[in-house]
């Protein structure tokens, strides 16, 4: 592979995103990820950059609903997406059920996979269908301690705190039976 | 403690576990991590490392970087304007490599463009010619008559001596065994980073993730050349750092391109170059000689220790004390005789990391005394017990342990604990691996292991360990609130949230505020050696003492002016109206705290009172091993610590959690493969640390024997957890299988049939990636 020499012809493309809610025009060199769009571009750093190469999980978003490591998608793959980040995920001052979660089960220490944790979880409470550990295939699964861990493993958490981890998710999404 | 632990009080006080004063903007994305920080106008700055473990520098040539647009500065050795080295306990690393490299990923120059991108081209740029030479890849042939020496002086970093009692003991039964230990990472989530920024008067700050500001603050004015004071550092938002911030990555680098270029400069680490850029836990080599009476009681231990240290000292000699005074274990022996060395090699340079020593002495001695309860057909906890170290035992060094050392109760807790249920046969998702295997699971069999360690609390030797802290109690709107600063680093262990309960608890009061960390205040040590909330603890209450005899002077109360006496707090002494009244001027205090002193190591035979606290825990593993696919599953893990006191007992849960989590990776899985000197699998490819669903139930018991010398009787509860816990594993797996494991991390491939070659030979499946054959990892154009 060759990098383009200093001064070559920089391509950019115009992305249209719509990040928690907002219409986001903005020119960028096609090459951005769009992890480098949200964190260089927009400002929003909460998601974080943790390998740039798919493996830890720390920049999970939502792009459309669905759980999505930032670091790999190509910005301008995206055009017109609805994607949210961990800025995005309470309502106003209200944090969302699994923010509030988190931190009442202790379930961060440093906090820096956190916000792909929460992300992570937000998608998998409702993406429904089967995993490679539900034994009933007809159905939603139940999110059973085994399923959340099974969903959870591409976010990796070096505190180790996947014990609290588990106990968040599985309050919220057993909401209701939480006191 | 096996249920969650779950409050819904805000404002906690000792003993409670209160919300993270950071934990709301840790989940909505707003707390600023170093790597977050941002200025406009600020430059990028990147680094260009050595290919190679050992060479020559030939020659280097910048025109090519110097010349590219975007690029502002371009920089080497010779424009270090001040000391060119740096280190912990000797300045012997290059802050730019100066004649030669010594390890692989040395820094030789750098970079600083408008764009991080830019910044790393050019860096590719440079062109340097290297004259490679062997590289000294091997610890015990370092220390060999002739080896070519890595730095003037020879290899030998240091050699700690322990003797007690006869050296020429004999026993009924005697077990030997040879043992190694990997090189683990620390693999923080949240790579090196930070922003230095020039400042007017010729100085520079400095914002960055690390573990102890004071000692980052000495060595980049050194470098550069300025005052102490012309540096100010404060701390950036940490993710993770479990040792491997307590060495200086960036920091010199970042203000050297800030002062150069008179712009804001970042830093950022890849996490292919943060795996270059700190320091690794050394491997070891350990050679251990068990006596035994037939009866079952220790008679004498021999043991050599030979800790890889790679290129630079960083902090090897206190690892190398700590292996050394801690590597018999929580153990009654009369007789030792223990040599510990840490040495220089052309391996990645290794230091602190979690359980510093005193991790890989637990592996030899752990397994040595499950192979001594075997030779004495004894049952391995009940052999332990009858060894157990006690309050009033004295360690090899002569030391009296003078606090709760309940080792025999630790592991009878962890024994009697009930056994998991049996794994259903019929559930393929139990299995090892889980369900995709190509076997169902026919050749897996069930272990039961056990591990109980020992761990020095705080500095030691003789080390001047202390922490500033400065309390201000203030009305503000009418309430009176506190304010707390001290430059201890918040890593994710929770020491924020200790502070303000410790203030809370001490002052009445419920508005507590902890200021950032930053050095325009005395140094409060690193946070490491499971210390902090035991040294910058004790710092702030005694702040919180002395504001406290200003308040009841001002009050008039005799018990003022004698801040030993601890009378309740404020609001309940004086009553919060006559707080109010008392408080027309803020009442403050500044106060630098030392734990008792320590003394240095006899050289001759390792005597002394090294040592503040002793920590200990003990840990049973269960585990299902699959001996066809060599797959291993840690079922559950049982515990039992002594914390002296839980300040924040869910606080107190998460490291004990976090600390298992490290121990099992050590066991299992974390490797980083040195072959010649060079590093294979710098990635999180292949470099596997524990997922959620390697992680095990936890069951969990805690108890609380007040140390009388330690604040609030409190007993360092971070790194405990990540020592015992790998032995207890592989003991495990050597109970299922038969197999005497004598290497750890254990591997696929020494538990099936065919046995492979001991050593870093990794397959070829693991030369991976982007950056295959990994022998010019920061060349941009590969």
């Amino acid at each position: 592979m060759t990098a383009p020499e200093a001064g070559d012809q920089v391509h950019t493309a115009t992305v249209t995103l719509t990040v928690n809610g907002e219409s986001r025009a903005l020119e960028v060199d096609t090459r951005t990820s769009l992890l480098d769009l949200l964190r260089e571009h927009l400002g929003l750093t909460g998601s974080k950059k943790g390998c740039d190469h798919g493996q830890c999980g720390a920049c999970t978003v939502l792009i459309g609903g669905r759980r999505a490591n930032a670091c790999l998608a190509l910005a301008v793959a995206h055009d017109g997406a609805e994607v949210t980040t961990v800025e995005g995920l309470a309502d106003g001052d209200a944090l969302h059920p699994l923010q509030d979660a988190f931190i009442r089960y202790d379930a961060f220490q440093c906090g820096y996979c956190t916000p792909g944790q929460l992300c992570s979880a937000a998608g998998m409470l409702t993406e429904g269908g089967p995993s490679a550990v539900t034994a009933d295939l007809t159905g939603d699964p139940a999110l059973t301690p085994g399923e959340i861990r099974e969903r959870m493993s591409g976010n990796l958490c070096r505190c180790g705190a996947y014990v609290n981890i588990v106990r968040a998710v599985t309050a919220v999404s057993t909401a209701g039976t939480e006191p | 403690m096996t249920a969650p632990t779950i409050t819904s009080i805000r404002a906690g006080r000792i003993g409670d576990s209160p919300q993270r004063p950071d934990g709301r903007q840790k989940v909505t994305g707003e707390f600023a991590y170093s790597s977050d920080l941002w200025l406009d106008g600020m430059l990028w700055g990147a680094t260009l490392r050595s290919p190679h473990p050992r060479a020559r520098i030939t020659g280097l040539d910048i025109t090519g970087a110097v010349a590219m647009p975007g690029v502002f500065a371009v920089l080497t050795h010779e424009d270090v304007p001040g000391r060119e080295t740096y280190g912990l306990e000797r300045p012997d690393q290059p802050v730019l490599a100066i004649d030669q490299i010594r390890y692989q990923g040395e820094p030789v120059a750098l970079v600083a463009a408008d764009h991080p991108e830019t910044a790393r081209r050019a860096a590719g740029r440079i062109r340097v010619s290297y004259r490679e030479e062997p590289p000294l890849a091997d610890a015990r042939a370092a220390l060999a008559p002739g080896a070519p020496s890595v730095h003037p002086g020879g290899n030998l970093v240091r050699h700690v001596r322990v003797r007690r009692g006869d050296p020429d003991a004999r026993a009924a039964v005697v077990v030997t065994g040879e043992y190694e230990v990997g090189m683990q990472d620390q693999a923080f989530l949240g790579p090196e980073s930070g922003l230095a920024v020039p400042a007017a008067d010729g100085g520079v700050d400095l914002f960055v993730a690390t573990q102890w500001l004071h000692v980052d603050r000495d060595q980049v004015a050194a470098s550069l050349g300025l005052d102490p004071d012309l540096v100010r550092i404060t701390l950036g938002g940490v993710g993770g750092a479990f040792g491997a911030r307590e060495d200086l990555s960036m920091q010199i680098h970042a203000c050297l391109l800030a002062l150069h270029t008179g712009k804001p400069v970042k830093m950022s680490y890849s996490r292919e170059e943060s795996f270059f850029g700190h320091v690794h836990r050394h491997p070891a080599s350990m050679r251990y000689e068990h006596g035994c009476s037939a009866g079952g009681r220790l008679v004498y231990v021999k043991a050599d220790i030979v800790l890889d240290g790679g290129a630079y000292m960083s902090s090897s000699p206190a690892v190398a004390a700590n292996a050394a005074t801690l590597g018999i274990g929580p153990y009654e022996v009369p007789n030792v005789v223990m040599d510990s060395y840490a040495v220089y090699t052309n391996n990645p340079p290794c230091g602190a990391m979690r359980g510093f020593g005193a991790v890989q002495a637990c592996f030899g001695y752990e397994s040595q005394m499950d192979k001594m309860a075997a030779a004495l057909s004894m049952d391995p906890v009940e052999f332990r017990v009858r060894n157990a170290m006690r309050e009033g035992s004295v360690m090899p060094t002569g030391q009296v342990v003078d606090s709760a050392a309940p080792v025999a109760e630790l592991l009878r807790l962890v024994r009697d604990r009930p056994p998991p249920p049996a794994r259903d046969t019929g559930d393929l998702r139990s299995l090892p691996g889980g369900v995709s295997n190509t076997t169902h699971g026919e050749a897996v069999v069930r272990g039961v292991g056990y591990g109980v360690s020992i761990k020095n609390v705080g500095f030691s030797e003789g080390f001047d360990d202390y922490s500033t802290a400065r309390v201000r109690l203030e009305l503000t709107g009418g309430e009176p609130s506190a304010q707390v600063h001290t430059a201890a680093a918040e890593v994710g262990q929770g020491l924020v949230t200790v502070l303000e309960q410790i203030v809370r608890s001490e002052l009445g009061v419920e508005r507590v505020a902890v200021l950032p960390a930053d050095t325009t205040i005395g140094s409060a040590g690193s946070s490491s050696a499971s210390r902090q909330t035991y040294v910058t603890g004790g710092a702030v209450r005694a702040a919180c003492a002395e504001v406290r005899s200003q308040l009841l002077a001002r009050a008039g109360d005799p018990a003022a002016g004698s801040p030993g006496n601890r009378p309740p707090g404020l609001a309940g002494a004086a009553g919060l109206g006559d707080l109010v009244a008392l408080l027309g001027k803020p009442a403050e205090a500044t106060v630098t705290w030392r734990h008792r002193p320590t003394a240095p190591l006899d050289p001759g035979t390792g005597q002394g009172q090294a040592h503040v606290q002793y920590a200990f825990a003990a840990h049973r593993a269960v585990v299902d091993v699959d001996t066809e696919l060599g797959l291993v599953k840690v079922v559950e893990i049982a515990t039992a610590q002594d914390v002296g006191k839980a300040m924040n007992p869910q606080a107190v849960e998460g490291q004990i959690h976090g600390g298992i989590a490290q121990g099992l990776g050590l066991a299992v899985m974390e490797e980083i493969q040195v072959a010649g000197g060079v590093v294979r699998n710098p990635s999180f490819t292949d470099y596997l640390i524990p997922t959620i669903l390697d992680m095990p139930p936890v069951r969990l018991d805690m108890l609380e024997l007040a140390d009388p010398h330690a604040p609030y009787g409190l007993r360092g509860v971070g790194e405990p957890p990540a020592i015992s816990s790998t032995p207890a594993i592989v003991a495990a797996i050597r109970d299922a299988t038969g197999i005497p494991l004598t290497r750890i991390p254990v591997r696929p491939e020494h538990l099936t049939a065919t046995q492979p070659d001991e050593g870093p030979d990794p397959p070829s499946a693991m030369i991976m990636g982007r950056n295959a054959p990994h022998r010019v990892p920061f060349d941009p154009r590969s």
